[in-house]
């Protein structure tokens, strides 16, 4: 009979992991378990729930600092910032909208602790950076049963190794959060978006690039193809958000308005909670939400060759659907069923220019077979199986959720 | 300073070694003669200094590779180097190692500016990099106060900050890609021109490593359009306090300034003797408030600022109206190192971080100490961030005055941590801070990290006697005691 273990202290968490060691028992690492349909799929006996340290500790908005257990939500994070008139910079997207209910509980219920350990981020990434940029200390119980800590609470500091680095983004394989303490920044008065009309791909990202090479900060660009519709925008758009007080925002739109005349295509403008509206759809990747069966891959390159990665998958893979972020760097791809999600042809594409490819909705039988996390190079995999035993030498963390050997 | 106890053993083998390396890097890149080995006997830590065994330069990558496989299976430490510039001594050479120069590796490789990058090699300088994108419009970010000098590999070593962090991040928020050659010779690249890792993060991990766990050869790194307009205030305040108090205000109120410094008032008068800025003398803390961006935004949140200020009890208020002002408003900043070291013989670079509203109670701490050690101390602060710097005068020539400085240093850090700060916030551990780590972790949390460096160094060749002040061997701290057959705590609720 499989056990859920609920801790309601660090020393709990340890004691579970020293168990776990002890009897040789690998641990399925959750929160608010809205994401465990990424990744291989693991065969744990018993689950090691950290949904019971919940609750903000800390928040000093004047700091720019707030510390959190690892189960708080999101949500109720991000109401304490708004409320203080800040928010979380990267913008964590929530992976719920495009995993569905399913296994996990669906959009609207992820935890800190979720969004720091799968390193997520939202459109304004190319800006601000992603959760790794923002996490300033943690502590957490290793694979060895030992609670350490690392970093602190302050924003600038090189105090021995980055480890806050290496758990964001190692999907509970490394250690089990037991406190994460994370920058906060103002929220902006206000946002703008510019939408050019009928762009192809190739003069989208030529824009993308000239507004983000501009003086004008912008803060997000995003490409939509013809079948993609986001927050009520629709059509073939490039889209390009511009935040921050009033009159600078007023200005920005202005010129920047006057310099994309240059790509010869019609320019609207969108404000306030219509630009949300769309940045949030596409933070979320909700114009792929449906239908739900089709397999979801995140791929990152450097943003010039976005198009070019599409298109050369797109002859290989019939009726996909995508749409570009991060000014042409990140592509949201959609693809029809298949036993492989083809990620054969994902991901030649990719490492023909560089980057990486994500499968980030498939089905069990499919996450069995191929790997959700882009297969690495031998000696680095060699390296970060490494980093993995000095960890957890057990394997006794979520083992195997993004490679065989970690 | 408590070394590693050179290995005589590798010492005898000396000139077989020097042959060895003479064979992968020819010419007049491996240096031998002791008196061409003393330009390197230290690095920006100037009070400790060691000769190293042997220098390398080498010119390729390739020769990066060869000259760690050697030294690797031959048993000798390596100490990277870029250009030496590093504060607290993570480039100080060993006695039995090689010190390996990456001085020659001085070429920008790609400049991208479709994709907004730069690639360098590790030698360049930091302004180097901006220096080859300025001409349009673009620069790189990061801006430690050593960056004539610098190198970018050395920023990525120690994770280099400067005056623009609090807006735009530290080294590690600004780096896209890297080549790494292992201890073991293997050369590797994590990240490139596309944004995050598709497995851990080893390129994070690495930033601010301080040449412990592999040496770097390359590095891409993000530039950024420079902002369209630039201005700043220059405030004087009564007291810290209110300075302080100040500084909250602005980012309480939703502002981020590109730039925030502080300093107190025995720091104004050592700039205002060296560089004539026109600062208030009679000031308890001067603030430099610089804002950056479109100038409708700096237009109005220069006003946003002068009202704040003028809140908190400012006594001086200027603001800058044009770049030849606004330069003389940081003038006095940028010289206070260089004033400081005009009043005294010698002068100590502390680099403690404080939670910001601790500053009362940090400067109050630190006029105790002043008295207790007989030693006088001027501060300057990266304000924004809590970022402090002590400078310590001191006359190394009188007897006991350094052990006393070092003491009244070491106070300070250990203070910051009590605060809830941290014992360095952009110069690095090193050897300087090193027998200091305990003050903030446990000896599981070093033995953790200590477990990191196995990962990737597993024979403890690179840069030992840095960071950790306590050396183990990777057997040793890999150990696990499992006791089994223990009933899995029955207080834990599960389900």
């Amino acid at each position: 009979m499989p056990d859920t273990f609920k801790p309601d202290t660090p020393e709990q968490v340890r004691d579970a992991v020293a168990w776990a060691v002890s009897e040789e028992s690998p641990l399925e690492i959750v929160t608010r378990a809205t994401k465990r349909t990424i990744g291989r799929p693991l065969q744990t006996a018993n689950t090691l729930d950290l949904s019971g340290l919940s609750g903000i500790g800390l928040y000093e908005a004047e700091e720019l600092i707030c510390q959190a257990g690892p189960g708080t939500t999101l949500a109720e994070i991000e109401a304490a910032l708004k409320a203080e008139n800040q928010r979380l910079a990267f913008e964590p997207m929530d992976l719920g909208v495009l995993l569905g209910p399913g296994d996990g509980r669906g959009e609207g219920h992820q935890s800190i602790a979720g969004v720091f350990a799968c390193n997520l981020a939202g459109p304004r990434r190319i800006k601000d950076g992603a959760a790794r940029d923002h996490l300033l200390g943690f502590t957490a119980v290793t694979g060895r049963g030992e609670i350490v800590k690392s970093g602190g609470r302050v924003v600038k500091n090189v105090t021995g190794y980055d480890l806050s680095k290496l758990v964001c983004g190692s999907w509970g394989t490394l250690a089990a959060l037991t406190d994460l303490t994370f920058k906060v920044l103002p929220a902006p008065e206000t946002e703008t978006t510019l939408l050019l009309h009928g762009l192809d791909e190739a003069a989208a990202v030529r824009a993308m690039s000239a507004a983000m090479g501009s003086a004008h900060d912008v803060s997000s660009a995003a490409h939509l193809p013809a079948d993609i519709t986001a927050g009520g925008v629709g059509g073939v758009v490039t889209a390009l958000r511009v935040e921050g007080i009033a009159p600078s925002v007023v200005a920005r739109v202005a010129a920047l308005t006057g310099e994309m005349a240059a790509f010869g295509v019609a320019v609207t403008v969108i404000e306030d909670t219509a630009s949300t509206a769309l940045w949030r759809d596409l933070r979320d990747a909700r114009p792929l939400a449906e239908p739900r069966d089709r397999p979801v891959w995140k791929i990152s390159v450097a943003p010039m060759v976005g198009p070019r990665v599409v298109a050369a998958i797109r002859p290989l893979v019939a009726e996909c659907a995508y749409f570009y972020d991060w000014a042409g760097g990140l592509v949201w791809l959609a693809v029809p069923p298949s036993a492989d999600a083809s990620a054969g042809a994902v991901r030649r594409a990719v490492d023909v220019v560089g980057g990486h490819a994500t499968l980030i909705r498939a089905a069990p039988e499919v996450r069995a077979v191929v790997d959700s996390f882009h297969p690495q190079s031998g000696p680095i995999a060699a390296l970060a199986k490494r980093v993995k035993d000095s960890f957890d030498p057990k394997g006794v963390l979520n083992p195997g959720r993004m490679t065989a050997g970690a | 300073m408590q070394m590693p106890e050179p290995d005589q053993e590798v010492l005898g083998r000396r000139s077989e070694i020097v042959d060895a390396l003479r064979a992968i890097v020819p010419g007049e890149g491996v240096i031998a003669d002791e008196r061409e080995m003393r330009p390197y006997e230290s690095d920006g830590l100037t009070a400790y200094r060691t000769l190293p065994m042997i220098v390398v330069l080498p010119e390729t990558v390739g020769q990066v590779a060869e000259v760690l496989k050697y030294c690797h299976a031959n048993g000798v430490k390596v100490v990277p180097r870029g250009s030496g510039t590093s504060l607290s001594g993570g480039a100080l050479p060993l006695a039995d190692g090689v010190l390996l120069g990456l001085g020659k590796f001085n070429r920008i490789l790609d400049i991208d500016f479709d994709n907004r990058t730069v690639t360098a090699q590790p030698g360049v300088t930091n302004l180097g990099i901006t220096t080859a994108v300025q001409h349009e419009g673009f620069y790189y970010a990061p801006d430690p106060s050593s960056q004539i000098a610098c190198s970018i590999g050395g920023n990525v070593a120690e994770n280099s900050g400067g005056v623009h962090c609090l807006k735009y991040g530290l080294t590690t928020n600004n780096i896209l890609g890297l080549e790494i050659v292992t201890v073991e010779g293997e050369v590797m690249r994590l990240g490139g021109k596309h944004l995050d890792s598709e497995g851990y993060d080893l390129m994070g991990l690495l930033t601010g490593s301080e040449g412990l766990l592999a040496v770097v050869t390359e590095v891409t790194v993000r530039i950024l359009k420079k902002p369209a307009s630039l201005r700043a205030l220059l405030l004087g305040f009564p007291t810290s306090e209110q300075a302080g108090a100040c500084v909250a205000a602005i980012i309480g109120a939703g502002i981020i300034p590109g730039g925030m410094e502080m300093m107190d008032n025995p720091a104004i008068n050592a700039a205002e003797d060296f560089v004539h800025a026109g600062y208030p003398r009679d000031a308890g803390a001067l603030l430099i408030v610089e804002l950056d961006g479109p100038e409708v935004e700096v237009d109005t949140l220069i006003d946003r600022v002068r009202e704040i200020a003028e809140a908190n009890g400012s006594t001086t208020l200027r603001v800058s109206d044009s770049e030849d002002e606004r330069n003389a408003f940081w003038a006095g900043r940028k010289a206070a190192f260089p004033a400081v070291g005009r009043i005294s013989p010698d002068y100590m670079c502390m680099d403690g971080t404080i939670p910001r509203r601790q500053l009362p109670e940090i400067l109050t701490r630190m006029t105790k100490m002043s008295e207790k050690y007989g030693l006088r101390v001027a501060n300057v602060f990266h304000a924004g961030d809590g970022n402090l710097h002590p400078l310590i005068l001191f006359d190394a020539n009188q007897p006991g005055e350094l052990d006393r400085a070092e003491a009244f240093g070491a106070d300070i850090l250990k203070s910051c941590v009590e605060l809830g700060g941290v014992l360095t916030g952009e110069h690095g551990v090193g050897v300087e801070k090193r027998d200091l780590m305990p003050e903030m972790f446990s000896e599981t949390d070093l033995n953790q990290q200590m477990r990191v460096k196995c990962a990737w160094d597993p024979k403890g060749l690179l840069n030992p006697g840095k960071v950790f002040p306590v050396l183990h061997r990777c057997a040793e701290l890999g150990r696990m005691h499992v006791s089994r057959g223990q009933l899995p705590f029955p207080d834990i609720p599960r389900f």
